[in-house]
């Protein structure tokens, strides 16, 4: 496995994504006799796992089973120690199409956080791009380097350890793309706009407040971007659901029982025992959104340096 | 010659310069003027404070429509047309500062025409093809194209399989996020694939290589293993095939013309018009008329053969039922498309559906409970608002788009084989962990 490749079997070393359904999952790094506790008790790796397809269902010693998924940035991004707070895959994509990132793109990127965003960018701009991840915090910025490294995708970042407002990307010219995580982001667009190549580029600035966005629209005018625009998005899940409701009684039914109401168009309840056919529910499929979802993330401002 | 938001203007000016240039057009050619036009905040700088003494009577604008029409002919200057409005408007000045510059903007934008030629990148076709042509593309909006993109974990080297209905504009997304590497197999429908909106990214000729695709009609024949023998070598129903799609060709061509002005709204389509449609079909079609009719008939043979093999390697690369994605977009009902050509995929591989409406994915969503081999389930939509952020006027834009689609996306895993009986039980208490510890499994640990 890598993450910027598929692998068909589970090797010794890959990191695995252990479904345990209902979207509880969680990563493992597969090793020669290391055992992994879950609910539905242990999966040894050396023979549960190793040499096992991804996708498998692997059975644990409870008799409960799980599934081995193949490693991809998304599944990575809801399984990843947090570090830092992330970004998630809905902002990530808007992200990643609206800079025009491809194969072959070249990236600089500051914070590196958690690399949540960092994973989604080396995957799409492999196998001839390259990521510039700037994290000034130096625990992080290590942390961040072992696993690109475990995920065997080292070849296709540099994680440089300073800090951006004051010293940039330590790149010039090169860069296509420029992504900006800080709480001053207006401080790095002078930066930002050196990094990218002569010919142009774009760049996105991540805030989760308005004032932050403002000083940054501002930044971003002085230096001479264009195309500033500013956006947001907001993902909505539906919980698939049959739903009844039931009719209600007006005393119609006593009247006239063979009536032609609603109960004709539900099959549901031919033949149930119920008396009365026009009390029985009826039934119908409904996507129904969560009880609570997320509100905001953050502001995302995209630019063109051209 | 382009028409262009009602301007009509020659390309020949733009060539040889960068991405990113704005134009002026003038009458007929286009002119290259300075990139950042400075400010023209000559007048004086007075401002109202706030608007209890304007009153609307209809008679602030001391020019008449006669008299812009006219400065108009006489071919002067948008720039100049904006001052003398400014200079007529009676209440210009006691507008509040903010209200004269929403003023100056909105004339602008009528009078000062400015053309800034782009690349072509997915980001500008799918927010064109949204805004321009929503129903070409089933109303697929371009940040719901970016979620699939993402959640089908689109990259080099991927070997995906792509049903859409969406001009190809789909088709183009998945080819950019891939650079040329991996390959792509397109389900059609019909007579043959459209791909007017591949034509506009412009992808260099090996892009298509390894571009593969494959009738949607054969897919039942193929999975039931029937497929070889109806494709061997029978002659009539090859020609009604070969016909069928050259009619799919022309029709392609007419939707790529229709395209062309709204296309050139930000691109540059001069740099390479031929090489636009760079489809192996069409080339071939090129290169048989250029020779002539005596040789036509081997020609012709000579094509159905080649056809004929591509469609059978196509049909071997499916065979293999190790793609590692599947992305449908199209205009038919999602269910039966998704129950079909999961079958192709590899185990742990992610697949997204597109439609423009929540009811099929629900009943999908169902099926493939039922159907089992998939985990992960998941319907959404995503809302997207866009900002306007000025000094002191910064609130979301007055107008939101109301709907984008909805996605179902999954990640497929090993079907249980021989306990199709209970297959939908499980699939049931997949969902279900708690049910699950209960449950006594089947026992092989």
């Amino acid at each position: 496995m890598s993450f910027v490749e598929y692998g068909d079997t589970i090797k010794d070393g890959d990191t695995a994504i252990v479904f345990l359904g209902h979207e509880s999952m969680f990563p493992v790094k597969v090793q020669h006799g290391t055992v992994t506790q879950t609910k539905y008790g242990v999966i040894r790796h050396s023979t549960d796992l190793i040499g096992k397809r991804y996708g498998s269902k692997v059975t644990c010693s409870k008799g409960g089973w799980v599934f081995i998924l193949h490693p991809t940035p998304e599944l990575w991004t809801m399984n990843l120690p947090h570090r830092t707070q992330i970004l998630y895959s809905t902002d990530i994509s808007i992200i990643t199409m609206m800079l025009e990132l491809k194969p072959g793109s070249i990236v600089c990127e500051s914070g590196t956080g958690s690399g949540s965003l960092s994973h989604a960018l080396i995957r799409t701009v492999a196998p001839t791009g390259h990521l510039y991840t700037v994290e000034f915090h130096q625990q992080r910025a290590e942390k961040a380097r072992e696993e690109f490294r475990e995920h065997g995708v080292e070849h296709l970042v540099t994680v440089t350890n300073q800090d951006v407002c004051k010293n940039g990307f330590g790149v010039s010219n090169i860069a296509d793309a420029v992504f900006l995580d800080i709480p001053s982001p207006w401080e790095a667009i002078g930066h930002a706009k050196s990094a990218l190549k002569a010919e142009g580029g774009r760049i996105c600035s991540f805030s989760p407040c308005i004032e932050q966005v403002q000083r940054t629209c501002l930044a971003m005018e002085e230096y001479g971007f264009t195309e500033i625009n500013t956006l947001e998005i907001l993902l909505r899940v539906y919980n698939v659901r049959t739903i009844s409701l039931q009719i209600p009684d007006l005393g119609k039914a006593a009247e006239d029982n063979s009536s032609t109401g609603f109960d004709s168009s539900n099959p549901s309840h031919q033949g149930s025992p119920c008396t009365n056919p026009q009390q029985g529910p009826v039934q119908f499929k409904s996507g129904v959104p969560l009880r609570e979802m997320v509100g905001h993330t953050g502001y995302l401002t995209f630019a063109t340096k051209s | 010659k382009i028409i262009f938001e009602k301007q009509w203007f020659y390309l020949d000016n733009a060539i040889g310069h960068i991405y990113g240039t704005t134009f002026e057009v003038t009458n007929g050619g286009n002119l290259q003027p300075k990139k950042e036009v400075e400010e023209t905040t000559t007048e004086t700088k007075e401002a109202g404070t706030d608007n209890r003494n304007i009153v609307d009577d209809g008679k602030s604008q001391k020019l008449t429509h006669d008299d812009i029409k006219a400065l108009k002919d006489k071919g002067i200057k948008g720039q100049e047309i904006v001052q003398q409005l400014i200079e007529n408007s009676t209440t210009f000045r006691d507008k509040t500062e903010f209200a004269q510059d929403k003023y100056i903007k909105k004339k602008k934008k009528k009078y000062e025409a400015v053309i800034t030629i782009v690349k072509p990148s997915t980001r500008i076709l799918s927010t064109m093809y949204y805004a321009r042509e929503p129903g070409k593309i089933n109303h697929l909006r371009y940040d719901t194209l970016a979620q699939m993109l993402t959640l089908g974990n689109i990259r080099a080297g991927n070997k995906m399989i792509v049903m859409e209905t969406c001009a190809g504009l789909v088709l183009g997304a998945v080819m950019e996020r891939m650079g040329g590497y991996g390959s792509i197999i397109q389900m059609y429908p019909g007579g043959g694939p459209v791909r007017a909106a591949t034509g506009c990214f412009g992808f260099p000729k090996l892009f298509f290589d390894h571009l593969h695709e494959f009738p949607l009609s054969k897919v039942d024949s193929l999975l039931s293993g029937t497929f070889s023998i109806e494709t061997l070598p029978s002659e009539p129903e090859d020609s009604t095939l070969l016909e069928e799609e050259s009619n799919g060709l022309t029709e392609e061509k007419e939707t790529e013309q229709e395209s062309t002005p709204e296309a050139a709204m930000e691109i540059s389509q001069t740099e390479e018009p031929e090489t636009m449609d760079i489809n192996a079909e069409e080339a071939e079609f090129k290169e048989s008329k250029e020779k002539e009719n005596k040789e036509n008939v081997r020609e012709k043979q000579r094509k159905q053969w080649e056809r004929r093999k591509k469609l059978i390697e196509t049909a071997a690369l499916l065979r293999e039922k190790n793609a590692d994605g599947l992305i449908v977009a199209s205009k038919f009902h999602p269910t039966p498309l998704l129950l079909s050509l999961l079958e192709f995929l590899a185990p742990s591989r992610p697949f997204v559906v597109y439609c423009q409406y929540k009811e099929p994915l629900l009943e999908c969503y169902t099926k493939l409970r039922e159907r089992g081999g998939v985990i992960n389930l998941k319907l959404s939509e995503t809302w997207l608002r866009n900002y306007q952020v000025l000094p002191d006027r910064s609130h979301p834009k007055l107008t939101m788009s109301g709907g984008g689609g909805y996605l179902l996306s999954g990640i497929t895993v090993i079907l249980d084989k021989g306990k199709s009986d209970s297959s939908h039980l499980e699939a049931l208490k997949m969902e279900e962990p708690s049910s699950k510890r209960c449950k006594v499994q089947d026992v092989h640990c």
